[in-house]
């Protein structure tokens, strides 16, 4: 269960396939790992780091750094309200108040039925409809009381299952590079020329093989 | 143009009669596909640059004087120039990791115009052989993420991207790479280190720019995605109409976010050096005045990280150098307002609280000054300062920032402004950024700290009474011991 599936080991390979040195999958295999279980189990850990041939250690050592990845379980929904400035100016922090009441945890806490977990969070980048909030990271511009209550209720009800995904899943697509159209990437140690069109131009000091 | 409801747009986007290079598609709903991009100019520059040969699109890019749009404004043909001749591969590494408190273009243009970022991509690979492009997104972006994979899935299968391409020997990867949510991850060498799988921490400098030594140790081009999406129109309609738009030291057009209390927030597109910060926040065609008949209290005027305006600035174009001068930097073109009704403290210490959240460790005086500087802060506000607290800011800021630091003249106070940009002892900008808001608050808002905080009685004097008959001078406790 925690492993990544054969589903997700064949997109993990996929994944590996594109960068020049295995460990930049590292984040990119991380959030598969999270997308499957809804957070980054130790298992998953594990099995990322035998995917790009590191230690476990070196994956939570990058994977712990980063805010997105969540080592523990995780409501469905991952509430963020955003407290920096523009959304300060905006009434951020009484948003944060009525979210608490309303959902009765507090900030960094999931509710009992493990649907929804609360978060305080940083700019967001749709400073002009303060004040924002994330919702598995999908946006919801000029939250007032009223549409904070509402959106609970859509949450509960099921209503928004089209639009968020659940935790962990970032887009709903994921880019495909044909085989018969990418160039590939090689080792930087196994390049040792400019690419085509380079050496075609008369640059000097360009070095040919 | 008008427009009556901004819901046709990308959220917040107001375009106006102004020259639109960037945002030239915001208008269509469906601006994000492949479709509407080929009929409106789509990829017609990236086929004027692969008829030119390679150094002649560089010299077009040079001669255009494109400054990088991610917050230092460095020119990006000159950046590029920076590659050491001769060592391969070369790499393009496109920050969208964009999370400067109060900027959101970078996330717009992903959305709403994916393909004039990839042909921008295009194009600076071509003009500097750069043989793979890593597009970096910020991860708590998904919309942005889709509509990119979407978009390179479009031009893959079209031929835009990938080998041959439009059947030259032109061949191009590029690879969507998701962020996972780091602001100091804006910077561009802990951008190459979080690529590689690593803590997202800036690196030692020098080397000062990853185009000598970058991702892999390779030479590295970094450049923001409003810097790449400025391409395409440079290379379609040449250098010559790009610097015929603004001014000769900051030529195009910039898109600024202006949010906070002002009546119609929004992103726009300005002309470059012509347009003031008046225009910005109280003129119709921007931001329209503050909101409920206010007065304008102070503002941001280039994100989280810009030292603070006051009203006497509003007459600043919007120009690097002169914002400098007067104090402060246009950084990444955000635009944030606080009318009179602003609790400054409380202002200051959610920007504060942000920089201290997002310190990555690396540097002494950040970790532990950000840290230290958000406590102080948030006690004073919490009413539970004293006048010392204040003196300690400044001293822990002065671990960070020695020496003077930037900050705007205020007629009212009987302050002369000095000029950006600050001393600093830590790698990145991170750390001086923590600083920078509580210090421009407490100078320019004196008043607003010595209201909040509580006067510590001086060091207790007790009379010492030697029964002499004589008068007894109080005596310092602790004096002469």
């Amino acid at each position: 269960m925690s492993r990544l599936n054969d589903h997700n080991v064949i997109v993990a390979k996929e994944i590996v396939a594109r960068y020049p040195k295995k460990k930049s999958a590292l984040i990119p295999l991380v959030h598969l790992g999270q997308q499957q279980n809804g957070y980054v189990t130790e298992e998953a850990m594990r099995h990322v780091a035998e995917l790009i041939d590191v230690t476990p250690a070196e994956v939570y050592g990058t994977a712990s750094f980063y805010e997105m990845f969540r080592f523990e379980p995780t409501g469905r929904y991952l509430v963020n309200i955003c407290g920096t400035l523009s959304c300060a100016l905006m009434g951020a922090d009484s948003l944060m108040h009525h979210a608490e009441e309303t959902l009765g945890v507090k900030a960094g806490s999931t509710t009992s039925d493990g649907l929804i977990t609360l978060q305080h969070a940083e700019c967001q980048a749709a400073c002009t409809e303060a004040p924002t909030l994330q919702v598995n990271y999908r946006h919801r511009f000029r939250v007032t009381p009223e549409s904070f209550d509402q959106l609970v209720d859509d949450l509960r009800a099921g209503r928004l299952d089209d639009e968020i995904p659940p935790h962990g899943t970032l887009g709903r697509n994921r880019q495909q590079i044909p085989a018969d159209r990418a160039v590939g990437a090689e080792h930087p140690d196994d390049v040792t020329s400019g690419p085509a069109w380079i050496q075609v131009a008369p640059a000097e000091g360009a070095t040919t093989r | 143009m008008t427009i009556e409801s901004p819901y046709h747009w990308a959220p917040g986007y107001y375009p106006g009669d102004r020259p639109e290079i960037v945002t030239s598609r915001f208008k269509y709903d469906d601006g994000h596909t492949l479709e509407r991009f080929l009929a409106t100019g789509g990829y017609e520059g990236l086929k004027a640059a692969l008829a030119k040969p390679p150094a002649d699109v560089h010299a077009e890019v040079r001669s255009s004087t494109l400054l990088g749009r991610g917050g230092a404004g460095f020119p990006a043909g000159v950046k590029w120039g920076f590659t050491p001749e001769g060592v391969w591969p070369r790499y393009l590494v496109v920050n969208g990791d964009e999370s400067e408190p109060g900027t959101y273009k970078d996330r717009l243009l992903m959305e709403c115009d994916p393909h004039q970022l990839i042909e921008g991509c295009l194009i600076a690979s071509y003009a500097t052989g750069l043989s793979q492009c890593f597009l970096y997104v910020r991860g708590e972006m998904p919309l942005a993420h889709e509509r990119i994979a979407t978009a390179l899935d479009e031009a893959y299968a079209a031929g835009y991207v990938g080998r041959n391409i439009l059947g030259t020997d032109f061949g191009l990867d590029i690879v969507l790479h998701t962020g996972a949510g780091a602001y100091v991850v804006g910077e561009e060498t802990a951008l190459i280190e979080s690529l590689e799988g690593e803590r997202g921490m800036p690196r030692l400098k020098p080397p000062y720019f990853p185009a000598s030594i970058g991702l892999y140790g390779q030479p590295t081009i970094v450049n923001n995605v409003e810097t790449l999406s400025n391409l395409p129109f440079i290379a379609r309609e040449g250098s010559a109409a790009y610097t015929a738009i603004g001014t000769e030291s900051s030529p195009g057009t910039r898109m600024i976010a202006v949010s906070g209390h002002v009546r119609r927030p929004g992103v726009y597109e300005i002309v470059n050096g012509s347009t003031t910060f008046r225009d910005l926040i109280l003129g119709d065609d921007f931001a329209q005045g503050i909101r409920d008949g206010n007065d304008l209290k102070a503002f941001v005027p280039g994100g989280g990280s810009a030292p603070w305006f006051l009203p006497d600035q509003l007459d600043i174009p919007f120009e690097g150098p002169q914002a400098g001068a007067a104090g402060s930097m246009l950084g990444s073109g955000a635009v944030m307002v606080m009318d009179s009704t602003t609790d400054i403290p409380a202002a200051a210490l959610s920007l504060v609280r942000f920089y201290a959240h997002e310190s990555c460790g690396k540097c002494v005086p950040c970790r532990e000054g950000g840290t230290w500087l958000y406590r102080l802060v948030e006690r004073i506000v919490a009413g539970h300062g004293t006048d010392a607290d204040l003196q300690t800011i400044l001293d822990v800021g002065q671990s960070i920032c020695p020496g003077d630091m930037p900050h705007a003249s205020s007629e009212r106070l009987g302050l002369d402004a000095v000029p950006f940009p600050y001393k600093m002892t830590t790698i990145c900008f991170v750390g001086p950024s923590a600083f920078v808001p509580i210090h421009s608050a407490m100078t320019l808002f004196p008043e607003e700290f010595a209201a909040r905080v509580t006067t510590r009685e001086p060091r207790r004097t007790i009379p010492v009474a030697i029964d002499t008959g004589s008068a007894s001078e109080p005596v310092t406790a602790g004096a002469g011991q």
